[in-house]
């Protein structure tokens, strides 16, 4: 069989032959050609089986709005599902295989619940699933999903790219048929910045489908050089294959750009699709129509297809679906169908005229006042019923039948932001509304304008309107002579006789009786119906089946179409890859990383990382023998209390406050006394926010008296630098006080331990005395070191040693951190990670993250008495409140296992020794835990009701989930150097 | 003189300069940068002192301005950055609180940020896969703050059309360079 059903003419490529397989078998094609032209052109017209009922069926349109003809595309991990088969470009090697059949398309097993289609009506899942309960997620939808259902996925990882892009333009003009293309030149030609989008890979629209001339051109030939005097206007972009999928927000629309699906694979690097975010002052939407079918019975065999289809088939692919054909229309439009295929030399059985006025015609039989009523041939149509004005029925032998209900302007853009469309009833059809997009207008087919001189007119005009609205002077050139038809027809939009079902939304198998259905059961709201009866869902959101839907529930109710109303379009137009909204940002690439400055230096010394936020940082450095990681952190804990430890603590936000109301400013930020703050002198801070809950925690080191740097806690400090932006602009513009982040801009390290100074003085130039006389605890300056780099040194400690933290400016953090490895060689100086930080701030009993969790206020920290009363904080007033300040609030405490081998676990819930384990005895519960390898055994903080008053009692952490209960002491959170003399050597 | 040696933003002794198709990204890391505020009724007084500077009327919103190698670009209302070449104005942060005062707030800002040039015919295409401006339409001297790879970033339009400074946060310099390599090479 080789394109037995390949017509003369056509806008395809003799010269070159592709080769394709469909189901395994190989077929040839052209260039030009899709998928479903191709298969047709080879004859064959099965190209899927339905989604409920597994009924054969083959393609309806030739566009994307089709809901049959979908495929399963590519194979591996490129397989792709539901891809339509009218969309789908050939490509030489093309694989594809139908879906939602077994074992074969031609024999599916499946097909039996068509036997059962009276027990599978609208409603049915809801009816017969009910019960028992516990049946639905174990037996009914494991069985439903298997039976039911589109395509399958590779599950597998996609190995395509996909790029995400912005673009600008004065006019978005969405559709390159005549109304677009008109448009576009105007709009071009005076020198607008255009963006001129079409979803197909030709642009033209319906002219390289219609036969119709354009001046002394054929339409196909107007729209390839219109195009190609739009190439050569640097102001218009030109974007083929590119679907705007939705109208959004101030003059935003999402365009989904398929730049290689159209070949095999992506070359190496290049995005199979690209995403484009499209910035535009005003929008043309100029989308066309879709034509519409007539329900009868047996309507979905494969081979009956829109008329209008037909007509792309035959004379842009040069494709028929048959070599005998007949056409069932309400209107004047679809006879040219029966005409072009004549041209073509095809066989025209009849056309079947639902008007007794229907025109006539010298080539071809019409049969006016007659209707379609039934259908024959089991893989695809053999032959029609049609029942004459006389009641007479009628068999007519035909392999496809073009169905023709008139057409429905595409106005689903124009509903993204809610509007509604307006019944015309001249066209009997929706049109777009005056509610639309701000900024969007519509013209052409989209507008209810179906002619081609009308479309080419109105596109002209629509264009040199949108400019006039942005001050841009356009003028509409003559435009060539074209066809200039009036639609005529009669509404009409199911056959009530004939035997069977019709059906109207192919893709989710809903028939008329469906709708009938969900009418006598009352759900009769547009909303309703589309719910109950699935109709205009899935892949294809109705594109073909709304309208039909519609016009009968009106005809049930007894209302009119348009007060029937329609179902809201939302976006996207057309379905859109998940990949594709995903973008780059997957995998290693899903969010940016923020490397410290000693990252290069640390994962030299081989360090495991941990994200904080975006940030990397080094967990813990493990050393040669080292096989777990609490040995590293183990080690690194103890030789930094031994002797001198350093970490990159860059990380911890720092924002530079000046102004010479900078400290007055902080003195209403922090919930403690700032305002007294000594120049050259450090302070801890505890932010609350408004509502009196401990919101961040910190220090800020007073420079000069304009001038503080603040630091926050590593995660907070977006979030603190926006609090504190938002006090200065909103809550006090009369402060002088300016901010900005310096987070990065130093690379600032830890150095602890009771060597911490004796390794410093080796690095800080001699000018700069750090002894503790000059230089002591809470300390903070401005120096020198390594022979005069700028830097700063701050006296705190988070460690509860001894210990410094040295800034210089970034470039120079690396080497420092060599410096300082070096330096310290003599003291056995270790690096330590994020983790010996955790463990030795719980055995100083320093509250974290983990802590300061958003629930827990100042006292619940134990730091009540920091809230000032003297002075007004952001939070001081609300945290005064009593539900805040019961007797038996929650307070941190420590805990040390009474069993010194039971580890104390982070999570735990406390309750009284041998209380029940249930919420409503709950004492309070553990934030951090470790092992502490200076105490030897593991130690937590946590929070315990009226914990200062319980010290020495003993608790039982639990946790019945895991099974954890370990009865534990409380103790001071304090578990090292709890007088704080370390710090202060 | 200090005796310790800088390091890149991307880790590396020497700057990243690569080709790829029709554009070219490098890293400069010889550039000082400083951020300069009006104290709060200052204005008039911090625009005389950028003047002092930089040989020029402070930039208004969506601008920068060039006078011998020395920048400045606008980056909020009263507030400035300064960008200078790194071996004459190591400490452009002084001079410019030097010659301010009380009247300005001056923190320095070098190391918090790194400078990649993106220049060649197709530059603009690149920008158009990294972030929403309209870069075509960017006159030279147009300056203003985007987000590239989900990070806030300050583009400087060189000269239009053809090559554009991206000031890129000093942490995420890694990120950001690998998604403008990544669009260059969906672009080539």
């Amino acid at each position: 069989m080789n394109q037995i059903n390949r017509l003369d003419g056509g806008q395809i490529d003799r010269s070159q032959t592709l080769n394709f397989t469909f189901d395994g078998k190989s077929y040839q094609a052209y260039p030009g050609d899709t998928l479903a032209s191709a298969l047709l052109a080879n004859g064959v017209r099965l190209m899927g089986r339905s989604f409920k009922y597994h009924r054969p069926r083959g393609p309806l349109t030739a566009g994307s709005e089709e809901p049959n003809a979908l495929v399963e595309l590519r194979s591996g991990a490129r397989q792709e599902p539901n891809t339509r088969a009218t969309t789908t470009e050939m490509f030489d090697g093309l694989a594809a295989n139908s879906q939602n059949r077994w074992p074969s398309l031609a024999f599916d097993a499946m097909a039996i619940n068509d036997r059962f289609s009276n027990f599978l009506t609208a409603g049915f899942y809801y009816k017969t699933f009910m019960w028992p309960a516990a049946f639905w997620e174990k037996i009914y939808e494991p069985i439903i999903r298997k039976a039911a259902g589109l395509g399958s996925l590779s599950m597998q990882e996609d190995p395509d790219q996909y790029d995400k892009g912005f673009l600008h333009c004065d006019l978005l003009i969405i559709g390159a048929g005549p109304a677009g293309l008109s448009a576009a030149l105007v709009a071009g030609r005076a020198g607008a910045s255009v963006i001129l989008a079409d979803e197909d890979f030709a642009m033209g629209g319906r002219l390289n489908a219609e036969r119709f001339t354009i001046g002394d051109q054929s339409g196909a030939d107007w729209a390839t050089s219109t195009v190609a005097e739009l190439a050569t206007m640097a102001n218009v972009r030109l974007m083929s294959r590119t679907t705007i999928i939705g109208a959004f927000d101030h003059g935003i629309y999402g365009a989904l750009e398929r730049v290689n699906d159209h070949i095999a694979t992506p070359a190496p690097d290049k995005p199979r699709q690209i995403f484009w975010r499209l910035y535009t002052k005003r929008c043309l939407l100029c989308a066309g129509a879709t034509e519409r079918p007539i329900a009868f019975a047996n309507n979905d065999r494969p081979g009956i297809m829109l008329a209008s289809a037909m007509r792309s088939y035959a004379n842009r692919w040069a494709a028929t679906p048959a070599h005998c054909i007949a056409v069932f229309v309400n209107n004047d439009d679809a006879h040219r169908t029966a005409a072009d295929l004549v041209a073509n030399g095809v066989d025209i059985a009849a056309v079947i005229d639902t008007r007794s006025t229907a025109p006539d015609s010298a080539y071809f039989e019409v049969i006016k006042g007659a209707q379609v009523i039934n259908s024959s041939g089991r893989l695809g149509l053999k032959s029609i019923s049609v029942e004459l004005p006389s009641g007479e029925i009628r068999q007519i032998s035909c392999g496809a039948l073009g169905v023709s209900g008139a057409w429905n302007p595409n106005v689903h853009m124009t509903c993204h932001q809610r509007g509604r469309p307006v019944w015309n009833a001249k066209i009997a059809a929706f049109v777009p509304g005056p509610d639309g997009p701000p900024g969007m207008t519509t013209a052409g087919a989209a507008a209810g304008v179906f002619s081609t001189a009308g479309a080419l007119e109105n596109g002209a005009n629509a264009a040199v309107a949108a400019l006039a609205s942005l001050d841009i002077k356009a003028t509409t050139a003559p435009l060539p002579r074209a066809e200039d038809t009036e639609a005529r027809l009669t509404p009409f939009w199911h056959t009530s006789r004939g035997k069977g079902r019709a059906w109207l939304d192919q893709q989710n198998d809903v028939t008329v009786k469906d709708v009938k259905l969900a009418h006598q059961e009352n759900f009769r709201s547009v909303e309703h119906l589309k719910r109950y009866t699935t109709l205009g869902m899935a892949t294809d959101q109705g594109k073909t089946s709304n309208m039909g839907g519609l016009a009968i529930m009106a005809e049930l109710a007894g209302k009119s179409i348009p007060e029937v109303g329609t179902t809201i379009f939302r976006p996207p137009y057309t379905p859109i890859a998940i990949g594709a909204l995903a973008g780059r940002t997957r995998g290693m690439a899903f969010h940016p990383t923020r490397l410290t400055p000693s990252h290069h230096w640390a994962k030299e010394q081989g360090a495991t990382f941990v994200e904080v936020g975006n940030w990397l940082r080094a967990q813990w450095f493990a050393q040669p023998g080292e096989t777990h990681w609490r040995q590293s952190v183990d080690r690194e804990v103890l030789g930094t209390r031994a002797s001198v430890g350093a970490c990159d603590v860059t990380t911890l936000g720092k924002i530079d406050v000046q102004g010479a109301d900078a400290a007055a400013f902080l003195n209403k930020i922090y919930c403690n006394g700032f305002a007294k703050l000594a120049v050259g002198k450090t302070r801890y801070g505890l932010m609350l926010r408004e509502d009196g809950i401990a919101m961040d925690d910190g220090t800020a080191a007073r420079l000069a008296e304009d001038h503080i740097i603040v630091t926050t806690t590593t995660a907070n400090a977006v979030n603190v630098y926006r609090h504190m932006e938002f006090a200065r602009q909103c809550l006090w513009p009369d402060l002088d006080v300016q901010l900005i982040s310096t987070t990065e801009a130093w690379a600032q390290y830890a150095v602890a331990g009771p060597n911490s100074r004796a390794l410093l003085q080796k690095i800080i130039d001699p000018e700069f005395s750090i002894t503790n006389e000059d230089f002591p605890f809470m300390a903070c300056g401005e120096i020198t070191i390594c022979g005069g780099l700028r830097a700063r040194l701050f006296r705190i400690s988070f460690s509860g040693e001894l210990a410094y933290e040295i800034a210089v400016p970034t470039r120079y953090g690396d080497a420092l951190m060599r410096r300082i490895m070096q330096a310290g060689a003599e003291f056995d100086v270790v690096p330590y990670g994020t983790e010996a930080l955790g463990v030795m701030r719980i055995e100083k009993g320093h509250a974290a993250g983990n802590e300061l969790n958003g629930t827990t206020t100042a006292l619940n920290l134990g730091m009540g008495r920091m809230v000032s009363k003297i002075k007004d904080s952001i939070g001081a007033v609300l945290s005064r409140r009593e539900g805040l300040n019961a007797p038996d609030a929650l307070t941190m405490v420590g805990f040390r296992p009474v069993q010194s081998d039971r580890p104390i676990v982070a999570g735990a819930h406390i309750m009284a020794k041998g209380a029940p384990h249930d919420a409503a005895h709950d004492q309070g519960y553990i934030t951090s835990a470790c092992f502490s390898p200076n105490l030897g055994h593991s130690i937590g903080l946590g929070f315990l009701k009226n914990g200062g008053a319980r010290e020495g009692e003993i608790i039982e952490l639990v946790s019945p989930l895991t099974g954890v209960n370990v009865d534990a002491e409380v103790v001071s959170a304090h578990f090292v150097d709890p007088e704080g003399a370390r710090l202060r050597a | 003189m200090h005796d310790l040696a800088p390091l890149t933003a991307l880790g590396a002794d020497a700057p990243l300069h690569e080709t790829i198709g029709a554009v070219t990204l490098t890293e400069q890391p010889d550039f000082a940068l400083a951020s300069l505020s009006a104290r709060r009724g200052c204005e008039k007084e911090a625009a005389i002192a950028l003047r002092k500077i930089i040989g020029h009327a402070a930039p208004a919103p969506g601008r920068s301005t060039n006078s011998q190698g020395l920048v400045a670009f606008w980056v909020g209302p009263a507030q400035w950055f300064v960008e200078a070449p790194y071996n004459s104005h190591e400490h452009i942060a002084d001079e410019l609180k030097a010659a301010g005062g009380d009247a300005v707030s001056v923190t320095e800002q070098t190391g918090g940020w790194a400078r990649f040039d993106l220049s060649g015919e197709t530059a603009t295409e690149v920008l158009a896969r990294l972030c929403p401006l309209d870069a075509p339409q960017m006159q030279s001297g147009a300056a203003t703050r985007t987000s590239i790879e989900h990070t806030g970033c300050f583009v400087i339009c060189r000269e239009a059309l053809r090559a554009f400074s991206i000031w890129v946060p000093r942490s995420s310099a890694g990120s950001v360079s690998h998604a403008i390599e990544t669009a260059m090479r969906s672009i080539a």
